[in-house]
């Protein structure tokens, strides 16, 4: 049971399964803003095979009586179907993907392919005076390589959002 | 009653848009839409005029036709119904939803919309009305597809009433309701997303009803969820709470759920809530929440609400239960199942109350009830605003009539609540969570068209009323014989109320400057209009007003400076009151930290 007099923040990361209808991601997000709630990251695609569900992300962070109650307002949503709080729930895996450009030219270049080989970032995209990486990971592992690349020649970064799901056979469906 | 010119059920494949919308809203049981014409909706307008199934009522602004149809809902228990047009009709509509939402109403809102190959390119009367509305609305949606606005009718219709209610909003664009397409009935199956837990957990039940049972100070506080929930679930709540012997409050939204008359109701709770009500919430230990949300009118101050309680906590939404006040026992369900299931399982379980530490709990209450906290003096000709209402109810209980009240927002609203009795639900129709100005009006008008024979009043400030004067004309032309009953202190008088309380007295704004006479404004709309100038006047009044078979404005001049007590102002606790000008119980006053509330 949440205690309202413990400011503690801890992080959250929610998986809600939704239907894929018109809509439905600007409900999440007007339910976030209008709340006052925060998104540290949201990432969503269709996940069945008919295209009628979508998986929802979501990444925030806030109080224990602030997560129920993020929980709960999403649970009530009409299009909602489940929401799991896989922070809460137990072991699970969190990736993210990211493009990482980065250009220059002579050791600078050495230097980049050295440690993207360290950091098993593939080369995906390349020039005489640029690389694009693909990399997956967790937040952090992007977070330290990105930093590694800004001296030697960080261009552009996109990167997409964690996406997880539960280790072992518990299973999030309909 | 027929609807003989529509297409019979079989021709499945022959019906416009517009007719299937109609045969969905009949299906749904609609029989009253309220609502204004405009382009994008002529189609249903068309469809409207070929049949008699449904009534059509014509109210002179949007904001009416939502307000007009939550009265409908609240007064019968049934899904209100609006029509409105694309664009400004859609936009004016806003208010009127947001106003359900808060109060959780179910309102079922067609809006018209440009042709679906016009939309975004910003064409004539466009607004993107999904996007306006959505989170002014429980759900809504946007037809592109024919083959899928049967089962969008009926879907919102399930959503608008299931779980909390709440109001709904279909946005039709104008090919849709011109193509044709199949019609398709109800469905019998399950939705597929949206299913509300409705039955409560039996193991939360018994840590209810033990905790109930060997509670000293216990306190049952009672919302609108338990209206909601249908005459059943008041009659419950009733039930329980004499066969237990609790105290019993209500709050706004749920006068009516239980009767006022009864020796253990304590009167309504909160910020203008009895003084005995609010000791009783703040003594307590245990307290049990029924379909109310722990609302900031409600609990005062947070760290200093029922600091020593363990609390119940009863809610159809679990996203009310735990989000502003911490519960050790919440149970999910619908009131009525709740009570049912807590009456069961008190009968059923052998344990014996502490009926002793009850009575001592009895014998502290009435003590409360000694201070006597909604005495008023009316020692000269001028009206008092409580008198007025006093005598309103005690002349209209004499008529023996089922009689409905609505207000409109501020000091008369309070003052409403507070001496006016209520003995059975959806009789009391008022904007508790928005606080909507000129809400009262229209809504007296959407019972009325519910119960013809009952006696419908607005009870109205001179200020809220003049938000929906227009809806006298709605009056006239179905002939409802709302009355309205003005508490005329020319002054927005809850805003005055604050700035001589927390703004120095500069009465900044607030003055009622350049009023309507209210009894040629009566009449210019072919109604009866009255005023009561002094106490002498006051009984002819009401009595003439009562007995008028036509909308009648009653324009009571009350006294100016009169302000609404007991208070519990911003930021303080309970134990906290103003019981009337300068007379404070437990301390605290006004902080700077209380100023920024609202």
């Amino acid at each position: 049971m949440p205690d309202p007099s413990d400011m503690t923040h801890r992080a959250a990361t929610i998986a809600v399964l939704v239907e894929n209808e018109a809509g439905v991601l600007a409900r999440v997000i007007g339910l976030f803003s209008g709340r006052g709630y925060n998104i540290d990251s949201l990432t969503v695609a269709p996940v069945d095979a008919e295209g009628r569900l979508s998986r929802i992300t979501v990444v925030t962070s806030g109080t224990e009586m602030v997560i129920e109650q993020i929980k709960a307002q999403l649970d009530r949503l009409v299009p909602v179907h489940k929401v799991a709080d896989l922070t809460l729930e137990g072991p699970h895996l969190t990736r993210e993907l990211a493009l990482i450009k980065v250009v220059g030219s002579g050791s600078a270049r050495q230097e980049a392919l050295r440690l993207a080989d360290a950091f098993r970032a593939r080369v995906v995209d390349a020039t005489t005076e640029s690389f694009v990486f693909e990399m997956t990971g967790s937040g952090e592992k992007l977070d330290a390589f990105i930093n590694l690349m800004r001296p030697i020649g960080l261009a552009e970064v996109s990167r997409t959002g964690a996406v997880a799901i539960a280790r072992g056979t518990a299973s999030l469906t309909v | 009653m027929s609807s003989a010119i529509l297409p019979a059920a079989s021709d499945t494949q022959s019906l416009t848009g517009a007719e299937i919308v109609l045969r969905a809203l009949k299906e749904q049981g609609v029989e009253v839409i309220f609502g204004y014409p405009g382009g994008a909706v002529l189609p249903i307008y068309d469809a409207i005029f070929n049949q008699n199934a449904i009534r059509h009522i014509l109210v002179r602004h949007e904001q009416a036709a939502v307000h007009a149809a939550e009265g409908y809902a609240r007064s019968t228990g049934k899904v209100g119904c609006v029509l409105v047009t694309s664009g400004p009709g859609a936009t004016n509509a806003v208010t009127g939803l947001v106003d359900a939402l808060m109060d959780s109403i179910p309102i079922v809102c067609l809006t018209g919309q440009v042709p679906t190959h016009l939309i975004g390119n910003d064409a004539f009367q466009e607004a993107d009305t999904t996007g306006i509305t959505r989170p002014a609305t429980k759900h809504n949606y946007l037809v592109k597809n024919i083959n899928k606005l049967a089962e969008t009718v009926h879907d919102a219709f399930y959503v608008a009433r299931s779980g909390r209610p709440g109001p709904v909003v279909i946005d039709l664009p104008k090919d849709i309701l011109i193509g044709k397409g199949p019609y398709r009935p109800a469905p019998q199956a399950e939705h597929r997303s949206y299913r509300p837990q409705t039955e409560p957990e039996a193991a939360q039940i018994a840590k209810a009803v033990a905790l109930l049972k060997g509670a000293k100070r216990p306190v049952v506080y009672a919302g609108g969820g338990v209206i909601n929930a249908g005459p059943e679930a008041s009659a419950l709540l009733t039930k329980f709470v004499r066969m237990a012997g609790l105290p019993c409050t209500n709050t706004l939204m749920g006068l009516g759920a239980y009767p006022s008359s009864d020796p253990q109701f304590l009167g309504m709770l909160g910020m203008h809530g009895t003084y005995e009500a609010n000791l009783a919430m703040h003594g307590c230990d245990v307290m049990f929440n029924i379909g109310a949300r722990f609302d900031d009118r409600v609990t005062g101050r947070l760290n200093a609400f029922a600091p020593d309680s363990v609390k119940i906590h009863a809610d159809i939404d679990p996203s009310s239960i735990n989000k502003n006040v911490k519960v050790e026992v919440p149970i999910v369900g619908d009131a009525a199942a709740v009570l049912r299931a807590l009456i069961a399982a008190w009968e059923a379980d052998g344990a014996q109350q502490d009926r002793e530490s009850l009575a001592g709990w009895w014998r502290q209450i009435d003590e409360w009830r000694g201070a006597n906290c909604l005495r008023y003096v009316q020692d000269s000709k001028i009206i008092k605003p409580q008198h007025a209402v006093k005598r309103l109810y005690e002349l209209t209980r004499e008529t023996g009539r089922d009689t409905f009240i609505s207000t409109e927002v501020g000091q008369h609203q309070m003052w409403a609540a507070q001496y006016f009795g209520f003995e059975k639900p959806n009789r009391w129709m008022t904007s508790g969570g928005l606080g909507t100005m000129g809400y009262g009006l229209p809504a007296a008008m959407g019972v009325q068209v519910a119960h013809p024979d009952a006696l419908c009043i607005d009870i109205a400030g001179e200020a809220s009323i003049l938000m929906n004067i227009q809806e006298m004309s709605t009056l006239a032309q179905y002939r409802l014989p709302v009355k309205v009953f003005i508490l005329n202190n020319q002054y927005m008088g809850m805003v005055r109320q604050w700035q001589e309380l927390l703004h120095g007295g500069r009465y900044s704004e607030s003055y009622s400057e350049a009023l309507p006479d209210f009894v040629k404004l009566a009449e210019s709309f072919h109604g009866v209009g009255l005023r009561a100038e002094s106490t002498d006047d006051l009984d002819r009044v009401i009595r003439e007003m009562i007995a008028i078979d036509r909308p009648v404005i009653a324009d009571i001049a009350v006294d100016q400076k009169e302000n609404v007590f007991p208070m519990i102002p911003s930021g303080a606790a309970h134990n906290e009151m103003l019981l009337a000008s300068g007379q404070i119980t437990g301390g605290a006053g006004v902080t700077d930290e209380g100023t920024a509330l609202v």
